[in-house]
């Protein structure tokens, strides 16, 4: 699976690469255009010292945590959301005949080697706030942790995405809402949300476990909304969970499936 | 979606300090629902213009020999389009607001009249931009590199993602006195009624001349590459 996934993904970087100018220039406008969140969260703390009750370096500890997972699924897992193209075009049928899973093949439709600068961008963020810090390393080994979790998470989401758009067919501006917007959700503590807003990310669309619940732990903080202090460590349950959601949803949506016929 | 998260970022900010740009809390939560209507009337994330498309395929040359001028013709067209977005695309944002936060309204008519006439100014300036970009396909072929860059250069200092004043020091007068600042800081000033109407109006005025006058040139300049290139 990883190696088919690493050839079509190699396919389509070659392919980029025979413009090396266009491809150089996308990565490094990648990075900057990540690093524009970045510039209005130093702005933001250039006005004040703390964020309700969040320092610059920790917000910047969120932030980096959110998006190393979301970069990271947006250039392995994000392609898929042109599926609703496809289905419109009737090309969906073609991914269906080849002997690969379809949903493999769609997370490398046209694989963008390029966002690997977003990527980049995010881990030097997350880089420096953990040596910003100085934090406890008997709490920082839920890090890793929370990245991994980051990335099931977001990647179920745009699974569920996909998914909803065998039945919308032309909505990928609704979705996005849930995939970008939970990506620009989770780059601030989520205690400056109102509680109804953090409530539903916790307890209906895990997005509270991406970076928040796991980052306070890290960051050794008590919740400022005062959820108990098991909730911090269950972020792979969550995921998991959306996960399996996710790929029910899938296997419901490509069972459903009507073809345009051509 | 994204303008209620935006909100809930300025209305932190401005409990940790008070009355930060001479604006309230109310007064930040308004501007981030203006702004917010701003962007797909003045198409604030790029494109909008069909011209790259065109410059690729070649249509571009029928455009050129058709006896209105390009510019002219494309600056209708927009302005065409950005009243509709106005009204489809603007609206909605300030209602979800209203309703969520609240916002407040320009007081009384001179303020309304003033905010009219600076966002008509700000649509202008902004196609003087759009416009500008657009050209510069026929140079540089592939458009996506310059669309990036105008996304991030507009995004940032037209005050889309915060207000310009909050920006820490020399930062600030910069970006106060670039076209950008014309498109979105300064008609949401005039919105809230905390800016000079008449030098506002004239600065946006000025920009907006600025990047016409620009475009113009460059309009002469494609004629000439296009004639080079064989039409």
């Amino acid at each position: 699976m990883v190696s088919t996934y690493a050839r079509l993904a190699w396919t389509w970087t070659r392919a980029a690469a025979a413009y090396p100018g266009s491809f150089v220039l996308m990565i490094v406008l990648g990075f900057v255009t990540t690093a524009l969140d970045v510039a209005v969260i130093l702005v933001v703390f250039a006005n004040t010292t703390t964020l309700v009750g969040f320092s610059r370096d920790e917000v910047l500890f969120l932030y980096g945590a959110a998006s190393v997972s979301f970069a990271i699924c947006d250039m392995f897992v994000s392609n898929i959301d042109r599926v609703s193209q496809h289905i419109k075009a009737g090309t969906l049928d073609t991914f269906l005949i080849r002997p690969v899973s379809a949903w493999l093949q769609l997370c490398a439709d046209r694989f963008n080697a390029n966002r690997i600068g977003r990527v980049l961008q995010a881990v030097l963020v997350l880089g420096y706030a953990v040596a910003a810090l100085e934090l406890d390393w008997r709490r920082a080994w839920i890090i890793p942790v929370m990245v991994i979790t980051g990335i099931v998470i977001f990647a179920a989401l745009w699974t569920l995405a996909g998914a909803a758009q065998f039945v919308l067919t032309d909505a990928p501006e609704l979705v996005n809402a849930f995939t970008y917007g939970g990506h620009q959700l989770t780059q601030y503590p989520l205690s400056i949300y109102a509680r109804d807003l953090v409530r539903s990310v916790t307890y209906v669309l895990p997005l509270a476990f991406v970076n928040w619940q796991p980052g306070l732990y890290a960051l050794g903080r008590d919740d400022p909304l005062g959820t108990p202090e098991f909730m911090r460590f269950l972020g792979p349950a969550a995921a998991l969970a959306l996960a399996l959601a996710a790929a029910l949803a899938w296997r419901q949506g490509i069972r459903h499936y009507r073809s345009t016929g051509s | 979606m994204f303008g209620i998260l935006r909100a809930y970022i300025l209305i932190a900010l401005w409990q940790a300090r008070p009355g930060l740009a001479g604006y309230d809390i109310t007064d930040a939560i308004t501007y981030c629902f203006v702004t917010q209507a701003f962007i797909a009337p003045m198409q604030l994330f790029g494109g909008g213009l069909g011209i790259p498309e065109r410059i690729r395929s070649g249509d571009i040359a029928l455009d050129l020999v058709r006896p209105a001028p390009l510019q002219a013709w494309t600056l209708a067209e927009d302005v065409g389009r950005a009243a509709y977005l106005f009204l489809a695309r603007g609206i909605p944002p300030m209602l979800v607001g209203a309703a969520v936060f609240g916002v407040v309204l320009p007081g009384g008519p001179g303020q309304w009249a003033a905010f009219l006439t600076g966002f008509a100014l700000a649509i202008v300036v902004s196609f003087g931009w759009r416009y500008l970009i657009a050209l510069s396909v026929c140079w540089l072929v592939d458009d996506r590199g310059v669309a990036v860059l105008s996304m991030v250069l507009t995004t940032f200092f037209s005050g889309m993602m915060v207000p310009l004043h909050i920006f820490p020091g020399w930062l600030a007068d910069v970006a106060r006195s670039l076209p950008w600042a014309a498109m979105v800081q300064l008609p949401t000033d005039l919105y809230l009624g905390k800016a000079p109407v008449m030098e506002t109006l004239a600065f946006q005025a000025f920009w907006a001349a600025v990047l016409l006058g620009l475009g113009a040139l460059g309009t002469r300049a494609i004629r000439h590459k296009v004639v080079i290139q064989g039409g």
